[in-house]
C-alpha cells in the first residue's frame, strides 16, 4: 500500500493537524509515514497545505507533483490541485464557499459538507475530523482504532478530553460523505 | 527497539542533542530551523540532564559561546540557517584553527543574501570548501531523513571529539520541517567519554598548561600547525567516507544527490524504471570527506551521471573530479527555494542523456 495525499485549505482550518493525526494513525498501523507542510508567509492567514504519505515501504520523495488523493477545503486549493490528482484517484471537498466545482471525469469525486456539519454539532473544532472521517469512509487506509490511538499520541494530555468529540466528528463525516 | 515518535527534523535534532548528553546548546532563532530551540525550551533540558540552553543575542555571540564551552572539553552544539551560518563563519574558522570539537547544524534556505525561507542546497561550497578563512575543513554530514537528523547528532559528537574538529550537519528546510517516524536512541550520560587531556579544565600541578588558541605569530610554528591540521584531514579522508548505494547494480545512468534531493531522486528512479530506464543513486552521506572513489568506480560502468542539487551546481564540481572525462557528468537543480519534483528530475535525466 502506498497512498499519497494532499490536504489543502485555509490556515486555521486544522489542515496540518489533520495530516498529523493521519500520519500518527499510520504509525499505529506500523506503516512508514511522511508529513511535509507548506511553511512560510502563506501560513499566516492564507492557504495552508500538507503532503501526507502512508506506505508499507520506505518512502522516497516527501515532495510530490501528483497525488492519489486530494482533500480540498477552499476554492484556491481546488483550482490548484484538481489537475494534480492521478487518473483514477480521489478528490474529496467541502462544498462550503465553492463557486466552481471540480470538473474532471477521470477521477472519483466526493463531497462532505463539513463546515455545515460542524456548525450543526456546535463544535467548529471537529471540522477537520469530519473531513478525515469522510476520507476514511471512501478510502479506509487506516483503521478507526488506530486513529483513536493516533489522537492520543498527537494531542497533548491536556487536550485528551476532546478525543470523544473528535471521534464523534469522524463518525459524522463517515455518515455524510456522498458521491458528487 | 528505541522509542518511536513522529517528529519534525528540527525537533529530532533537538531531542538528539539532549539524548547524546550534550552539555550546552547556544543559538539564535531563524526560519526554517527555529523549532530546534523552541523544542529545547519546551523540554527544559536543564531539568532532564542539566544541559544548558541559551538564546544568545546574535549568531556571533552563539558561535563564540560554542568556542568558549568547547575549550573546556564540553559537548556543545549550535544550529542556524544560511544567513545565520554566514555570520558564524569567523567563529567556525577559529574553532577549526583551535582544534575544538562541536556540532553545528545548518538548515539551509535559499540565498544569496537574506534570500528566502524555503529549502535550498546552495551552501555546499560554504560547508565543504571553507566559508571561513584559512586552510581548514569541517566534517560535513548530510542527513536525508528525520531519522538521520537524530542519528547524525550522536555521530557528529563522536567524530568531533575523535578528530577534535567541528562537524557540520548540512540539512535544509525540507528535512527540517517535515515529520517522519523516528526511532530515538537511549539517553546517554552527559559525562563525556572522550579524551579531554587537551581541554582547559583547570591546571593541576602534575601537568603542563593547556592553551586553546588559533594564533601563532611565528610563521614556522603556524606552518607546523597547518601541516598537523592537513595530516588530521588526511586521516578523516582515509577513514570517514560514508555513502549509500541505491539501485546501482544494474543501472545505466546514475544520480548523485544528498539530503532532500536524494529523496526526490529515489522517486524519480522508480518512475524511470517503470518506463524501462535503469537509473541508480549514489547518495553521499559525508560531503567532506566526499565519496570520490565509489563515484569513480561507477563512472566506469554507467553511461552518464546527473548530479541533482537544489543549487546552480556546486557538488557537480566534486562529481566531475571523481568521474573525470570518460562519461558525461551534468548538473540538474532548481534554485532560490523552489524544489524540483520527481517528474522534473526524471525529465532532467532524459534531457541530459536520452534526447
Amino acid at each position: 500500500m502506498n497512498e499519497e495525499i494532499i490536504i489543502a485549505g485555509f490556515g486555521g482550518q486544522g489542515v496540518l493537524s489533520m495530516g498529523k493525526i493521519l500520519a500518527y494513525s499510520g504509525i499505529m498501523q506500523n506503516m512508514e509515514v511522511s508529513w511535509m507542510p507548506s511553511y512560510g508567509p502563506e501560513m499566516r492567514g492564507g492557504t495552508a497545505n500538507v503532503t501526507v504519505i502512508l506506505s508499507d515501504d520506505r518512502i522516497s520523495s516527501p515532495i510530490l507533483n501528483q497525488y492519489d488523493t486530494a482533500i480540498i477545503l477552499n476554492q484556491q486549493s481546488l483550482d490548484k490541485f484538481e489537475s494534480r490528482v492521478k487518473k483514477g484517484g480521489l478528490l474529496i471537498y467541502d462544498t462550503n464557499g465553492i463557486t466552481r466545482h471540480p470538473e474532471r471525469k477521470d477521477i472519483r469525486i466526493f463531497q462532505v459538507e463539513a463546515t455545515r456539519e460542524a456548525a450543526r454539532m456546535g463544535a467548529a473544532r471537529a471540522f477537520n475530523m469530519i473531513v478525515l472521517g469522510a476520507y476514511l469512509k471512501v478510502q479506509p487506509v487506516v483503521k478507526i482504532d488506530n486513529v483513536s490511538r493516533g489522537l492520543e499520541k498527537s494531542l497533548p494530555q491536556r487536550h485528551h478530553h476532546l478525543i470523544p468529540m473528535n471521534l464523534e466528528g469522524l463518525k459524522r463525516g463517515m455518515q455524510i460523505v456522498k458521491e458528487a | 527497539m528505541g522509542e518511536l515518535r513522529l517528529m519534525k527534523g528540527n525537533e529530532a535534532i533537538a531531542e538528539a542533542a539532549i539524548r547524546a548528553g550534550a552539555d550546552a546548546y547556544f543559538g539564535y532563532p531563524i526560519t526554517p530551523q527555529s523549532e530546534v530551540m523552541e523544542y529545547l525550551a519546551q523540554e527544559e533540558p536543564h531539568k532532564r540532564t542539566g544541559m544548558v540552553l541559551l538564546q544568545a543575542e546574535s549568531e556571533l555571540a552563539a558561535i563564540n559561546m560554542v568556542y568558549g564551552a568547547a575549550s573546556t572539553g564540553k559537548k556543545v552544539m549550535t544550529s542556524s540557517s544560511s544567513p545565520g551560518i554566514s555570520l558564524m563563519m569567523e567563529g567556525i574558522s577559529y574553532l577549526a584553527g583551535s582544534e575544538l570539537p562541536c556540532v553545528i547544524a545548518n538548515i539551509v534556505r535559499g540565498g544569496p543574501g537574506l534570500g528566502t525561507i524555503q529549502p535550498s542546497q546552495a551552501d555546499y561550497f560554504q560547508a565543504t570548501k571553507g566559508g571561513g578563512h584559512g586552510d581548514y575543513r569541517l566534517i560535513v554530514l548530510a542527513p536525508s531523513s528525520v531519522q538521520e537528523m537524530s542519528d547524525f547528532v550522536k555521530l557528529g559528537f563522536e567524530l568531533a571529539f575523535k578528530y577534535r574538529m567541528p562537524v557540520m550537519i548540512l540539512s535544509d528546510g525540507l528535512i527540517g520541517q517535515m515529520m517522519e517516524k523516528v526511532e530515538l536512541f537511549d539517553q546517554m550520560p552527559r559525562a563525556t567519554e572522550f579524551d579531554q587531556s587537551w581541554a582547559t579544565t583547570g591546571k593541576t600541578p602534575d601537568r603542563e598548561r593547556n592553551i586553546i588558541t588559533s594564533l601563532d605569530l611565528d610563521p614556522n610554528g603556524m606552518e607546523k600547525h597547518n601541516l598537523d591540521l592537513q595530516e588530521k584531514y588526511k586521516k578523516v579522508v582515509a577513514s570517514e567516507v560514508r555513502y549509500e548505494l541505491i539501485d546501482c547494480e544494474d543501472a545505466d545512468y546514475l544520480y548523485v544527490a544528498y539530503g532532500s534531493s536524494a529523496r526526490i531522486c529515489q522517486k524519480a528512479i522508480r518512475m524511470g524504471r517503470e518506463e524501462g530506464i535503469k537509473i541508480g543513486l549514489i547518495r553521499p552521506i559525508t560531503l567532506f570527506p566526499f565519496p570520490y572513489d565509489i563515484i569513480g568506480e561507477y563512472a566506469k560502468k554507467v553511461k552518464g551521471i546527473l548530479s541533482v542539487e537544489l543549487s546552480a551546481g556546486q557538488m557537480i564540481e566534486d562529481v566531475r573530479l571523481a568521474v573525470g572525462t570518460t562519461i558525461p557528468a551534468l548538473h540538474f537543480g532548481r534554485m532560490g527555494g523552489v524544489i524540483h519534483s520527481p517528474e522534473e528530475v526524471l525529465e532532467g535525466l532524459k534531457k541530459a542523456f536520452l534526447k
